[in-house]
């Protein structure tokens, strides 16, 4: 570690890790429901276990995105970190808020929830991953202006990197658009319009400007090719992310009540939202090509290129699959939808974190790299998590088509139910493909705890 | 990408690049929302679809439903309930859950009023009148 304060990251990244356990152990219990309807049924109904995964799946990667920067700024800028004492602070506050808020949903009923907590004053509540109480989104708010505080005050007291300027616009970015989960509009057309300025804007917006400072500051580090060469590839990516992504939220707005002009402006922007993943994936292996040193990380690099790749399949193949309004009017709201979900969201945002996660943890932990034993370990569970990814993503593409040709195509149309029905086999094929996934991740913590050979930090 | 094209290039491209777009995207908002009233169906936003909406949202009804084909995909869409089951149906299912028939999916018991049933059913009507486009494809949702 160069600089003190970026041990500040390492609670971040435990705490990362341990809900993203929890998201997951709430993902098979969710995939069980859906083939034994009455699984755990009515301690934990499926709209909890909903919540709990993907609002898990959420501040797990807000504590990855938070250690990143605390990790990454203080060596982007040169210098230490403005406030220690603040961001140590603010890992418990945001834990405790999270932990209280997941208590909530699992032992409160919603509707008292959100009486408890004053949605009678602000109705903000019940809408899809914006579920959490008033409290814990001002909540969110304080941290992350808090945390931004102390992030940009290190930037502006240091040196000024284009991968710490992209970071800071990403998680500026992040904090104000978060803001529209405050506007909750009596008529469904415009809370549905101003809902996806959160959601796409993040996921599709300034998060991929997280992920490709990111990704830019790891392959910087792992294969030693100039600053000059990698920034500008990140400057080229994030430009093909927003001049894509931004109009490309039209394609949210084909059905939800807005013009219809928005077919042909979402159609056409969001088909070249894969173009910047793509270029990612280029930029990962030429990087790692024209390496000009063997980093002893292995497993980092491995995580690296995984992203790139997972990230262009996942978020861009898997997007463009549906994206177009003519396929979209069939697939909007399918399986096809859910297939897409988890393999974008573990190909971009999970293995960035988690690669950032592996390069980090050996240093702040007094080491250059893990020990040879434990790598192979963790890059076991690299491929067992990945593969299994892979498996979600074409049993519940399976799944959507049949669903989208029994629901919706066919001349004699099934109901919802009885499709269900149809797909079960396929809903229990990614239940095993999810097992597989818990063991790669059982794996993965394993692997933090194996010991070997290492050699110390030399920098 | 050699000496040609260089990093402070690239950035300006960024900047101008990013402003530019969010720019159309406010302007395409900008009109979308003075189009909004041919379709949004609002003129028929009702306190008792107001209250319906909310009812909606404190059950978290989304969290096993789409609506308008946004939602988890659980249960069956109800953006277009209101017409394929009609209202009395609707309420009826409310006051029967959960079914209790082993393996099937469950939907909890929500133990709403006459008043808040007649509230849910008034915004899942307002809901189906609004100007989708013609989705879903049929009545199947």
């Amino acid at each position: 570690m160069q600089y003190k304060s970026q041990a500040v990251a390492k609670p971040y990244f435990i705490a990362a890790i341990g809900l993203f356990i929890g998201q997951i152990i709430f993902g098979l219990i969710m995939g069980m429901q859906y083939v034994v309807g009455d699984f755990l049924f009515p301690e934990i109904p499926f709209n909890v276990a909903r919540m709990v995964h993907t609002n898990l799946l959420i501040v797990w990667l807000l504590f990855g995105f938070m250690g990143a920067a605390y990790y990454m700024v203080p060596e982007e800028s040169e210098t230490e970190l403005y406030s220690p004492k603040l961001a140590i602070a603010l890992f418990w506050v945001f834990l405790a808020a999270g932990a209280l808020t997941i208590l909530g949903y699992l032992f409160v009923p919603y509707a008292t929830l959100a009486q408890m907590t004053g949605n009678d004053l602000l109705a903000t509540m019940g809408r899809e991953f914006l579920e959490q109480p008033l409290p814990t989104k001002l909540g969110i708010v304080v941290v992350a202006l808090a945390f931004l505080f102390n992030i940009t005050m290190t930037v502006l007291k240091g040196r000024k990197t284009a991968i710490s300027t992209v970071l800071l616009l990403g998680l500026w970015g992040l904090a104000i658009f978060f803001l529209f989960s405050f506007y909750n509009p009596h008529n469904l057309v415009k809370d549905k319009y101003y809902w996806w300025w959160v959601v796409h804007l993040w996921v599709e917006g300034v998060w991929e400007l997280i992920l490709g400072a990111l990704l830019a500051f790891v392959l910087i580090k792992v294969t030693g090719v100039d600053r000059e060469v990698i920034e500008k590839w990140l400057y080229v990516i994030i430009t093909l992310t927003l001049v894509t992504g931004i109009i490309g939220t039209g394609h949210h707005y084909y059905w939800i009540g807005a013009p219809d002009y928005w077919q042909w402006w979402g159609s056409i922007f969001s088909a070249l939202e894969p173009i910047p993943f793509f270029a990612m994936t280029v930029f990962a292996f030429n990087m790692v090509n024209r390496r000009r040193r063997e980093h002893p990380n292995k497993a980092a690099v491995l995580w690296a290129l995984g992203t790139g790749v997972m990230a262009f399949l996942g978020a861009g193949v898997w997007g463009f699959l549906h994206t177009l309004a003519p396929v979209n009017y069939y697939t909007h709201g399918s399986q096809i939808t859910a297939a897409h979900g988890h393999m974008a969201f573990y190909g971009a945002y999970v293995m960035v974190v988690l690669t950032l996660i592996s390069y980090a943890m050996p240093i702040l932990r007094g080491r250059a790299a893990n020990s040879n034993k434990a790598q192979v370990f963790e890059m076991w569970s690299f491929w067992l998590m990945t593969v299994a990814m892979v498996f979600i993503t074409l049993f519940l593409t399976a799944a959507g088509i049949l669903q989208v040709w029994l629901q919706r195509v066919s001349d004699t149309p099934m109901s919802f139910m009885a499709t269900q029905d149809q797909v079960a086999l396929f809903y229990w094929m990614r239940e095993w493909a999810g097992v597989m996934f818990f063991i790669g991740l059982v794996v993965y913590v394993i692997s933090f705890f194996i010991k070997g050979e290492t050699r110390a930090v030399t920098q | 990408m050699s000496g040609i094209f260089t990093k402070s290039m690239a950035r300006n491209i960024f900047y101008g690049g990013t402003v530019f777009f969010f720019l159309l995207f406010l302007a395409l908002t900008f009109d979308t929302n003075k189009e909004f009233p041919k379709r949004d169906n609002s003129q028929n936003l009702t306190p008792e679809v107001i209250a319906g909406k909310k009812i909606w949202e404190t059950r978290n009804c989304i969290g096993c439903h789409t609506l308008i084909g946004e939602g988890a995909y659980f249960a069956p869409e109800l953006g277009n309930v209101y017409q394929r089951r009609g209202p009395d149906f609707i309420k009826a299912w409310m006051q029967a859950q959960p079914t209790g028939a082993p393996g099937r999916r469950q939907m909890p018991q929500f133990h709403l009023t006459d008043t808040e049933l007649d509230q849910i059913v008034a915004f899942l009507k307002y809901t189906s009148e609004i100007d989708t486009a013609k989705w879903p494809p049929n009545i199947e949702g």
